[in-house]
């Protein structure tokens, strides 16, 4: 079972740096939007430290929402799916492997990327630390909020639309807590755990429902 | 293995596909489903497979120790699922991996239908015929009695119809079961065949209109 969870995990992985993979896509999307807002904005480092976290929160739920449509509609076109639903690895573990293999080319380059972006929008050291932080734990919610829709919308040619007006509103308290618990770093009322710790508890609860939700889902596709 | 099917049924949005399908299928037996196009052959594999839900009748199977019957059979259909951006090779070591109860190596898989020198190619190289050899050779690297074969000569050379020949012959007897739908009856020597006909000639769409306008 494990064998079979690892080589979903390793195929993924190997698609995504593949040509025609979608590996560096919500990376370089990431740095689109970061490098564009300061030239929008203007020279003014006080107001782009201040909207910092904000914006590469934003950035953040935008590049994972944007390769997300084919997480489950590249192996139900072309029969993967099929392969993947008479194999003794139960589908939510099938869920499980896709979504860390998503999040491994999705997530954690963004969240490891931050040191880097931060300077765009004039972040301090210590505000690059809460973002990387905030990311890390973050990020892993998107993914499963997201891998639900990606189930649903599965059998749906051109179904990006539908998934993203689907899943961004249930995207919308994990951007609340990462923006909040990035800027409770930096000083305010807030200590920096409250809003860490829910953000911690977000992706542990998406965990579980996403799984369950998107295994439900892909049983239900014709 | 042993695989029984009672009148069985199947309606896809709201139309009727067929209904009352029986055969009973035991080791070293194979059965050759045809029908015109359209007939529900393919659905009816997908129906054995798993993928979609019966309206009525009953699927029995013995013999498979705690495996359903989606974890005991091979189903090749029109969807191969096979990765472009992958090797042949990394291609087979997936399916391999993902299916379980592991036999040929995808080295060895490949020779015997004819694609060694593949090995290390990306699947996006090959042509359809090669393309549906290697998912051929997905039977051979993990064991599962039944062989779900949709029709298995698409695309294929003769001397591929021949291999695919033998490999099915080998199969049927080491004790498995083969069911395929296709258009050469004489696929396999001594097959039972099941012709699917219309399920009920009033499921066409231009009489139901006419219903339809009567009412």
């Amino acid at each position: 079972m494990m064998r079979a969870f690892l080589a979903l995990l390793g195929r993924d992985l190997k698609l995504a740096t593949r040509i025609g993979g979608s590996g560096m896509l919500g990376l370089v999307f990431f740095l689109m939007i970061v490098t564009l807002v300061p030239f929008a904005l203007g020279p003014d480092l006080n107001l782009l430290s201040r909207i910092g976290p904000a914006i590469l929160w934003i950035a953040a739920v935008l590049a994972t929402l944007i390769g997300l449509d084919r997480l489950f509609q590249a192996d139900e076109e072309d029969g993967s799916l099929d392969l993947m639903l008479s194999s003794p690895l139960p589908l939510e573990l099938v869920v499980i492997a896709k979504v860390i293999a998503h999040w491994l080319t999705t997530g954690a380059p963004l969240a490891l990327a931050v040191p880097l972006f931060g300077l765009l929008v004039a972040l301090d050291f210590q505000g690059m630390l809460a973002m990387v932080a905030t990311l890390l734990v973050g990020t892993p919610a998107l993914t499963f909020i997201g891998a639900m829709g990606a189930a649903l919308t599965a059998s749906i040619r051109r179904g990006g639309l539908i998934l993203s007006i689907l899943v961004l509103p249930l995207m919308i308290p994990t951007l609340i807590f990462g923006v909040s618990a990035a800027n409770a770093a930096r000083g305010g009322t807030v200590p920096f755990a409250t809003p860490f710790l829910i953000l911690c508890a977000l992706s542990l609860v998406t965990a579980i429902i996403g799984t369950v939700a998107a295994s439900m889902a892909l049983r239900n596709t014709e | 293995m042993h695989l029984r099917v009672d009148e069985l049924g199947c309606r896809r949005s709201g139309r009727l596909i067929f209904a009352g399908l029986s055969f009973d299928l035991g080791p070293g037996e194979a059965l050759i489903v045809t029908g015109r196009n359209g007939a529900g052959k393919s659905t009816l594999l997908a129906l054995l497979a798993g993928r979609i839900a019966a309206a009525g009748g009953r699927i029995v199977v013995e013999d498979v120790g705690e495996a359903t019957l989606p974890e005991s059979l091979h189903w090749i259909g029109h969807r191969d699922g096979l990765k472009a951006a992958l090797t042949a090779g990394e291609n087979l070591a997936f399916s391999r991996d993902i299916l379980g109860a592991p036999a040929l190596s995808p080295r060895d898989a490949l020779s015997r239908v004819g694609l060694a020198h593949a090995h290390e190619l990306p699947l996006a190289y090959l042509s359809a015929g090669q393309r549906r050899r290697v998912a051929l050779a997905r039977l051979l690297v993990a064991h599962r009695p039944l062989w779900l074969l949709d029709e298995p000569t698409s695309a294929l050379d003769t001397a591929s119809q021949e291999v695919l020949h033998t490999l099915m012959q080998e199969h049927l007897t080491q004790g498995g079961l083969i069911i395929a739908a296709t258009h050469l009856p004489l696929l396999v020597t001594g097959a039972k065949e099941l012709r699917i006909e219309a399920a009920i000639p009033a499921a066409s769409p231009d009489v139901a209109g006419d219903d339809g306008w009567a009412a």
